[in-house]
């Protein structure tokens, strides 16, 4: 398993356009699981991104959070500011893994993984997030609600880097990241909801709920109409039409949809008290 | 690099490891925590799942403790590696007394992190003990006697 370690992004650039078989690496918290058995992982070339400190940033501009290409979760939990005004990103990351894993993964990773279950994929799609992209070619940028075209498929070419995340700052007066899984750490998602609403309206993204994690317009739409909702079967036939969940390991998908319906009923239309929920005076500019 | 590892296919990292700057030669598939068990004698860290799940080979990468299973040592060039053989035995009394081990197969983990958490107090005003120890499963104690041992830990130096 030969690896190259680039001292530049451009440097790292040039290696992934020469041979479009290499693979970027950061963490490597999903790249080395059960890595011993997996020997055709071992034939494969990994640029290591790991020593481009100039890609671990967390910065402000006047209307955007920038979250460098190598920033890990542990970087945003202990980041006051980013708790302050992007809190489901904190609230997800502190339900990925734990900390040996938060200190490792990268937000950057999580996108170009492309799990269905990804946690901070959910909170970085309800904020609006945009993927910066690099390449020997020029820079470019994907608005992560159109990044996924399917199961592991994206608008990321073999020789582009994630070189950012940028989220913009908005007004929110509402904000929920509920993830339910066996146990509170070290867990996959069974069902992820994240939903905010802001000065652009209102975002509902589900994860574990289809091929990749995804917006859910209908049930946006819902929402932005005011629609009463008495019981949490009721969101279940916009719900149906927002998502595609399939029984596997973890879960089933009869489960899945119960499981959003409640959650979503709980948070939004019931007016009862929900734990994973934000409800404040509007934040930003 | 030298001849004879180049010819083996071995590639070199420098690094700092427990306290000492050395050099080390890996073959480029191998994990860190291959590196430390098997090139190094190291046996402290022990693998439980070999998936990021369990704890059992947590060090400390840069001050930080992570899991030695999902590293791969080509990237610890020239960063400070940590593991359980650097730790004072000295400091491991109030885990000894509270029952935060049975059949010892996850304690190496669980006492890098329970140090980690001693050495990070401010920690503690975000996280929970059981929180930060989230990461490293034991299928014995059923945990109260770790997290009595960590309170312990706290609580000792706090006294001191």
């Amino acid at each position: 398993m030969p690896f190259c370690r680039p001292q530049s992004v451009q440097e790292a650039c040039q290696l992934l356009a020469e041979d479009v078989r290499r693979v970027p690496i950061a963490g490597g918290t999903d790249l080395l699981v059960r890595w011993p058995q997996r020997l055709d992982a071992h034939a494969l070339t990994y640029v290591d991104l790991s020593p481009l400190s100039e890609l671990r940033s967390i910065a402000w501009s006047e209307d955007a959070l920038h979250l460098g290409g190598l920033t890990t979760y542990w970087d945003v939990i202990q980041d006051r500011r980013v708790g302050e005004e992007f809190p489901l990103l904190v609230r997800a990351a502190r339900q990925v893994g734990a900390i040996q894993i938060q200190t490792r993964g990268t937000w950057a990773g999580n996108i170009a993984n492309a799990s269905p279950a990804a946690d901070g994929v959910a909170a970085l799609l309800a904020y609006d997030g945009v993927v910066e992209l690099s390449s020997c070619a020029g820079d470019a940028e994907v608005a992560l609600a159109d990044f996924y075209l399917g199961y592991k498929q994206m608008r990321r070419g073999p020789d582009q880097l994630i070189r950012a995340i940028r989220l913009p700052r908005q007004r929110r007066s509402f904000e929920l990241f509920e993830k339910v899984g066996s146990r509170a750490a070290q867990a996959i998602a069974k069902v992820g909801v994240a939903v905010v609403r802001s000065t652009s309206g209102w975002r509902v993204v589900a994860s574990s709920m289809g091929p990749c994690v995804c917006r859910c317009p209908q049930l946006e739409a819902l929402l932005e109409a005011g629609t009463a909702i008495g019981r949490p079967e009721d969101l279940l036939p916009a719900l149906r039409s927002d998502v595609s969940p399939i029984d596997d390991l973890r879960s089933t998908a009869e489960y899945r949809e119960a499981v959003m319906a409640r959650v979503l009923f709980f948070a939004l239309f019931s007016g009862a008290p929900s734990p994973g929920r934000t409800l404040r005076e509007p934040v930003g500019r | 690099m030298e001849g004879p590892d180049r010819e083996r296919g071995l590639s070199r990292v420098e690094l700092v490891l427990n306290g000492r700057p050395v050099a080390i030669a890996f073959d480029p598939a191998e994990r860190l925590l291959d590196t430390l068990r098997g090139r190094l004698g190291l046996t402290g860290s022990k693998e439980g799942c070999g998936e990021g799940e369990c704890g059992s080979c947590t060090i400390y990468l840069d001050g930080v403790p992570v899991n030695a299973c999902l590293v791969p040592t080509f990237q610890v060039e020239g960063l400070r590696v940590d593991t359980i053989e650097s730790i004072d035995p000295a400091r491991l009394d109030p885990l000894h007394r509270s029952g935060a081990t049975q059949c010892g197969a996850c304690t190496p983990g669980v006492v890098m992190a329970a140090l980690w958490i001693d050495d990070h107090r401010e920690q503690l005003a975000t996280h929970t003990v059981r929180e930060l120890m989230a990461g490293n499963l034991c299928r014995c104690t059923g945990y109260d006697g770790i997290v009595d041992g960590v309170e312990r830990l706290l609580a000792r130096r706090r006294g001191a």
